[in-house]
């Protein structure tokens, strides 16, 4: 019946493992290679995959583009508002240090909120480009030719 | 310095940063508004604040001195530093009150020139594309001068994209400037790769005072500086690396257009400036003759040969954009002559310019918002149907030319006089030349809208149909501003002095007023 069921069953097997990949990749990043871009391009690879392999009515469906649009603005004003929120604080921009007592403690939260708006910046990015070009209407329908 | 005494201390100390800051995330948010007239008058607020915060940065730094704001709270050299000094501060003054008098000209003519689904994410893209242009202007770290003209350049790119829904040859030229933009990009970034090579900082300062320890260093300093010249070089539009901006400056909004002009490729010539004389140092032989010889060569050039296609264009919108890369010659002869006395006319014409082709290209826009008209044959009668507007025009045109009592002159005076100085009296003839070249281009546009009746339609002659006050206010603003600095040019002129002082910091004092 259906002809892709082995990649369907592996996909759906595979996809929760890359989001936890990207995850572990992203809070990760302050110890060992990794960090916040790199983990939005897998949690997007994520989204991309099922996409791929359900069709793409079911990714829209699973992740709405307007949620996407809403994460590509939301990224940037996380990273820029952790920079007000240590102006606020009596600090430089985005001078980490006086988010903590420590600030060596400071320093790890600051990179940890960062790292977090590019994380929602990248993988709403890259869906968004998917999705642009997934969704492009060609101009003569393949039956028409 | 009473005039400081009204801004309260914070922002006097972070100004360098919320400079960028403000529109960045600002623009961010705005991509998700969905009303158009809330993203534009929070585009507009932004805009005066950048301006008022801009003009404390201009009162502070007009003694000399420079601000230094540690980013992240990293002292320089190894964090980022924002570095604001005589150099930097008036042309960001400039860019954000050209930004505030653009926008208000921009409610009624992004309404009639883009489609409205697009028109909010208009305003995002133009906050970003202004928060580039400040971040290129202020930061004193060479690597994040590229990430802001990326960002500037990406954003303006959509801008141009946007002018599709009124012109679709929008988009070609909008790719067109795409695929150039990023070749100009990459040249300058590859220059910055060697740079960093050869001196193992990315600190501005840094490197100029490793460059100069090294003495200008080995063969890999020398590449860099011909990548970053020929990147710079895209970006400005010097004269044969000019071809994506007559496409760009045509088939734009209108809105685009005029704040394009006046400030996208003054950003590139401020950055020129600071590469050429504040990293590099103009004592080396190899800058010495780079610049002697190509940024005067391709500046002749330019204020010849693009002088003469503006005189064959026979769309306004292109003569206009000719005109630049003419003028953008201009500057790169003053700056090319490597004397303070030529900076400071470089530096001059940079401002003069921009207000002159801003009130220009606006008007442009009005009369396309009201008739729909861009053809110069088409500009017949105006006089009559839109005085206001061809009024405001031909101040800005005869200004454009040189005429005597207005902006124009007075920098054009300032860099004949510069030339002079150095015995090159060819380069005056020069100057003489391409402003006649100027008559006869604006000659031809004045003509059609000053000595022909206005056209017949259906039996009836075209009724007078002014532009609205939104857009009469920024180009009377601009073509009063045109003509008070032709009156009274003693701020601008110390401006610009005191701008060449800190890139030749040994040359004599300088003549204070134009007629010295």
């Amino acid at each position: 019946m259906n002809p892709h069921v082995i990649l369907r069953v592996v996909a759906k097997f595979l996809i929760p493992l890359i989001v936890m990949f990207a995850f572990y990749v992203q809070f990760h990043g302050d110890y060992g290679p990794g960090g916040g871009f790199q983990a939005g391009v897998i949690l997007a690879a994520a989204v991309i995959l099922y996409a791929l392999i359900f069709g793409l009515d079911a990714a829209k469906k699973a992740v709405p583009p307007a949620i996407v649009r809403i994460g590509m603005s939301l990224g940037v004003l996380f990273y820029g508002g952790t920079g007000v929120v240590t102006w606020l604080l009596g600090a430089n921009y985005l001078e980490y240090g006086v988010l903590a007592s420590d600030p060596a403690d400071g320093q790890h939260y600051g990179i940890l909120a960062v790292e977090l708006g590019v994380l929602f910046s990248v993988a709403s990015v890259m869906v968004a480009i998917f999705y642009a070009f997934g969704s492009r209407q060609p101009d003569l329908s393949d039956e028409d030719w | 310095m009473d005039l400081l005494s009204f801004f309260p201390e914070w922002v006097l100390t972070h100004g360098a940063a919320l400079l960028v800051v403000l529109p960045l995330l600002l623009g961010a948010a705005l991509a998700v508004v969905p009303s158009e007239n809330a993203a534009w008058a929070i585009s507009l607020i932004v805009a005066i604040l950048c301006s008022l915060i801009a003009f404390a940065l201009c009162v502070q730094t007009f003694g000399g001195e420079s601000l230094t704001y540690a980013m992240g709270g990293w002292d320089p050299p190894h964090g980022i530093a924002y570095v604001i000094d005589s150099l930097s501060a008036p042309v960001l003054f400039l860019i954000s009150l050209m930004a505030v008098l653009c926008l208000l000209y921009a409610l009624p003519s992004v309404r009639a020139e883009v489609e409205p689904k697009k028109r909010a994410p208009f305003y995002a893209a133009f906050l970003t594309c202004l928060a580039g242009l400040l971040g290129m202007v202020t930061t004193g770290d060479a690597f994040n001068v590229f990430v802001f003209l990326e960002v500037s350049s990406i954003s303006t790119y959509v801008l141009v994209g946007m002018g599709a829904s009124r012109d679709r040859r929008a988009l070609n030229a909008s790719f067109n400037y795409l695929i150039l933009g990023s070749i100009g990009a990459t040249f300058f970034v590859v220059g910055l790769g060697f740079l960093y090579m050869e001196t193992g900082t990315l600190n501005m300062a840094d490197m100029a005072r490793i460059l100069r320890d090294l003495d200008g260093g080995s063969r890999v300093a020398q590449v860099a500086f011909a990548f970053i010249i020929i990147g710079l070089g895209l970006k400005l539009a010097m004269f044969p690396l000019h071809v994506w901006l007559p496409g760009a400056y045509a088939h734009s909004p209108s809105f685009v257009t005029a704040f394009l002009a006046s400030t996208a490729t003054k950003a590139a010539l401020y950055l020129l400036l600071r590469f050429t004389f504040t990293v590099y140092d103009f004592e080396f032989n190899y800058v010495n003759s780079s610049v002697m010889f190509l940024l005067v060569g391709f500046g002749i050039a330019g204020m010849v040969f693009a002088s003469l296609q503006a005189i064959f264009q026979t769309d306004a919108r292109r003569t206009l954009a000719f005109s630049s890369v003419a003028q953008v010659g201009y500057m790169l002869l003053g700056i090319g002559l490597g004397t303070a006395a030529g900076a400071a006319a470089g530096y001059l014409h940079l401002i003069n310019h921009a207000v002159i082709k801003g009130a220009l290209f606006i008007c442009l826009g009005a009369m396309w918002y009201r008739f729909g008209i861009t053809r110069i044959a088409d500009f017949r009668g105006l006089s009559k149907t839109m005085p206001w507007t061809m009024g405001a025009f031909t101040i800005s045109a005869l200004s454009l030319i040189g005429v005597p009592f207005t902006a124009g002159f007075v920098s054009k005076y300032k860099l004949a006089a510069a030339v002079a100085g150095e015995g090159w009296w060819w380069a005056v003839g020069v100057i003489v030349v391409s402003s006649i070249l100027a008559i006869i281009y604006m000659g031809n546009i004045l003509k059609e809208a000053y000595f022909r009746e206005p056209p017949i339609v259906n039996g009836e002659v075209v009724a007078r149909n002014e532009a609205p006050l939104m857009m009469l206010i920024p180009m009377w603003a601009l073509a009063l501003a045109s003509i008070s600095i032709g009156l009274n040019s003693d701020v601008i002129v110390a401006t610009a002095n005191n701008a060449a002082e800190l890139l030749f910091p040994l040359a004599d004092a300088l003549p204070g007023g134009i007629f010295q």
